[in-house]
């Protein structure tokens, strides 16, 4: 089964690491992610720029419109995701809980929804 | 057991092969990495690891003579060399005293330690430390579900009308806690086995009634949690065949042959004087007696055992009229003894009620309700608007039925009480 985990992390909490921190985290990071990926359970995982980076796109009656943003009051925004094919929740959980930057930050876990097709 | 050894087996074949494995055996293996491991966690990932490197080798290789040893084996090299892997980056606190035990000989691993009797004591080990009373119960069931019978978060939560996170809190808390409070992973002795096991039974057929009478909802059973129930109830008089544990499974094949003719076509509940009795399955009824008969003879048996005798007599009635209800009266009076409960009470009331009539059950049942024990239990009002009834005291059996109704919780217990309630005289 799938689940979505999406990494929550407080940017400027990297921004007081020293390089080395800096660099072992990042190593952590991309060996997690092969090792995931050895044990058949990676689909897909990236890293995300910063929000600074980001826009958000509405479309209402018929019209577009695109503001930067989001500007979100939390200190923790979304930096990246891993998408994984486990057995259940509590499979989901565990790798969640070692993902490097969950000593850092926060993982939300969800399950993805079965998306019932309607036979035409 | 193992198949012959092959050349170099096909994708297909091994595919084919390892599946056969994993339904049979991923359990037991399981079993042994946390012993091996001594921990939950590791353990899964073990398991899984150990099954993966079987898909890529054993296709280049062969199937192994011994294939369970030989996933115990990848599974546990796997995980030892993930934590030194990990002891490497990370400030993981317990990674260099795990690796030192790991390194310690006398925790060797070797092909001996695969034999089925080494197996099976795994397995009693994983259930027993799945029901340690340090758990909270509804931790028991849930990791006791899980990891001794392998069902998945998402089924043990629909199966208690529970989110899956509820459950998935319940197993983390659990696993920490038995890591925290350094829970055994062991048989219990001897002078604690009958007390633990008692923990054991009371998960399993905590479960199975879960399954018999779903405690909410539509429909009034969901029989796949009964089915891993009695999965759970074989395999724990496999591994330890004590009298209760033949009781308990004895109770639940008993119940479990009355599960068609519980409930009629549309719906609605059938109770057991009127049921039909064609419908019960025979197969299950003479295995439940036999156990009966087993734990009896044994003189060591307990509660289930007396619960599983009274259902047993029920069973080999031909019809209602014939039931021998002097004897369940009589099994009863021994029922209360080990088990001075107020359901007990309560069912022996009806069951004197029908060996000497309502005048006879009514009083008991009063003074169980005037006790206060069962005041919200809808069956204890039930049952005392029945005997009101046959005793045409219909003023009384209409105020015990409306009470009934108001504590029901059940679609079709709810439709029957109704029913019962409209048919009494104006």
């Amino acid at each position: 089964m799938k689940y979505l985990c999406m990494v929550y992390f407080d940017h400027t909490l990297l921004q007081t690491m020293t390089p080395s921190e800096r660099a072992r985290l990042d190593a952590d990071s991309m060996a997690y992610d092969k090792e995931l990926d050895a044990r058949g359970q990676l689909i897909v995982a990236e890293a995300l720029q910063s929000v600074k980076t980001a826009k958000v796109v509405q479309v209402r009656s018929g019209r577009m419109s695109q503001t930067d943003g989001p500007f979100v009051e939390t200190k923790e925004q979304l930096g990246g995701f891993i998408l994984v094919d486990v057995q259940d929740l509590n499979a989901a959980i565990q790798v969640a809980a070692r993902i490097p930057l969950a000593k850092y930050g926060s993982i939300e876990v969800r399950p993805v929804a079965k998306v019932e097709r309607i036979p035409s | 057991m193992a198949p012959p050894p092959v050349a170099a087996a096909s994708d297909a074949a091994v595919r084919a092969a390892l599946d056969a494995v994993y339904r049979q055996e991923a359990r037991r293996i399981f079993a042994t990495l946390v012993r091996l491991l001594g921990d939950f966690d590791l353990a899964e990932e073990a398991l899984h690891d150990g099954f993966r490197a079987a898909l890529e080798q054993w296709p280049k290789s062969r199937v192994p003579a011994s294939p369970r040893a030989w996933l115990v084996s990848a599974g546990r090299f796997k995980a030892i060399d993930g934590i030194r892997r990990r002891a490497r980056f990370d400030a993981w606190d317990d990674a260099t005293d795990a690796v030192q035990a790991f390194a310690d000989p006398a925790l060797a691993w070797d092909e001996r330690d695969a034999d089925a009797e080494a197996l099976e004591d795994d397995r009693l080990r994983l259930v027993f430390t799945c029901c340690h009373p340090a758990l909270a119960p509804d931790a028991q069931v849930a990791l006791t579900l899980r990891e001794v019978c392998g069902l998945a978060t998402e089924d043990i939560a629909n199966a208690f009308l529970v989110p899956a996170p509820t459950i998935a809190q319940r197993i983390v808390r659990a696993k920490a806690r038995i890591r925290e409070t350094r829970i055994p992973y062991q048989v219990p002795p001897v002078a604690e086995l009958s007390e633990r096991l008692d923990a054991v039974l009371r998960v399993v057929y905590l479960v199975f009634n879960e399954g018999y009478a779903a405690s909410s909802g539509e429909t009034l059973t969901r029989p796949d949690l009964s089915a891993e129930a009695i999965r759970l109830g074989r395999l724990l008089l496999e591994l330890l065949p004590e009298p209760e544990s033949m009781g308990l499974l004895a109770l639940m094949l008993l119940h479990e042959s009355r599960r068609t003719a519980r409930a009629s076509a549309a719906g609605e509940m059938v109770l057991l004087d009127e049921q039909d009795r064609s419908l019960w399955n025979r197969a299950l009824i003479e295995e439940g007696a036999a156990l009966v008969m087993r734990a009896l003879s044994s003189r060591r048996f307990g509660p289930y055992t007396l619960q599983a005798a009274i259902a047993a007599v029920h069973a080999e009635a031909k019809d209602a009229a014939s039931t021998d209800w002097a004897q369940i009266a009589g099994l009863y009076e021994v029922l209360l003894r080990a088990d001075p409960s107020p359901v007990v009470a309560l069912n022996r009331a009806v069951a004197i009620a029908m060996r000497d009539g309502p005048a006879a059950g009514l009083p008991l049942i009063e003074a169980i309700l005037a006790r206060g024990d069962l005041a919200d239990y809808h069956l204890a009002h039930a049952a005392r608007a029945d005997l009101c009834r046959r005793l045409g005291q219909t003023a009384e059996a209409r105020a015990s039925y409306e009470r009934a109704l108001s504590l029901a919780r059940q679609a079709p217990e709810r439709q029957f009480l109704e029913r019962r309630l409209a048919a009494l005289a104006p």
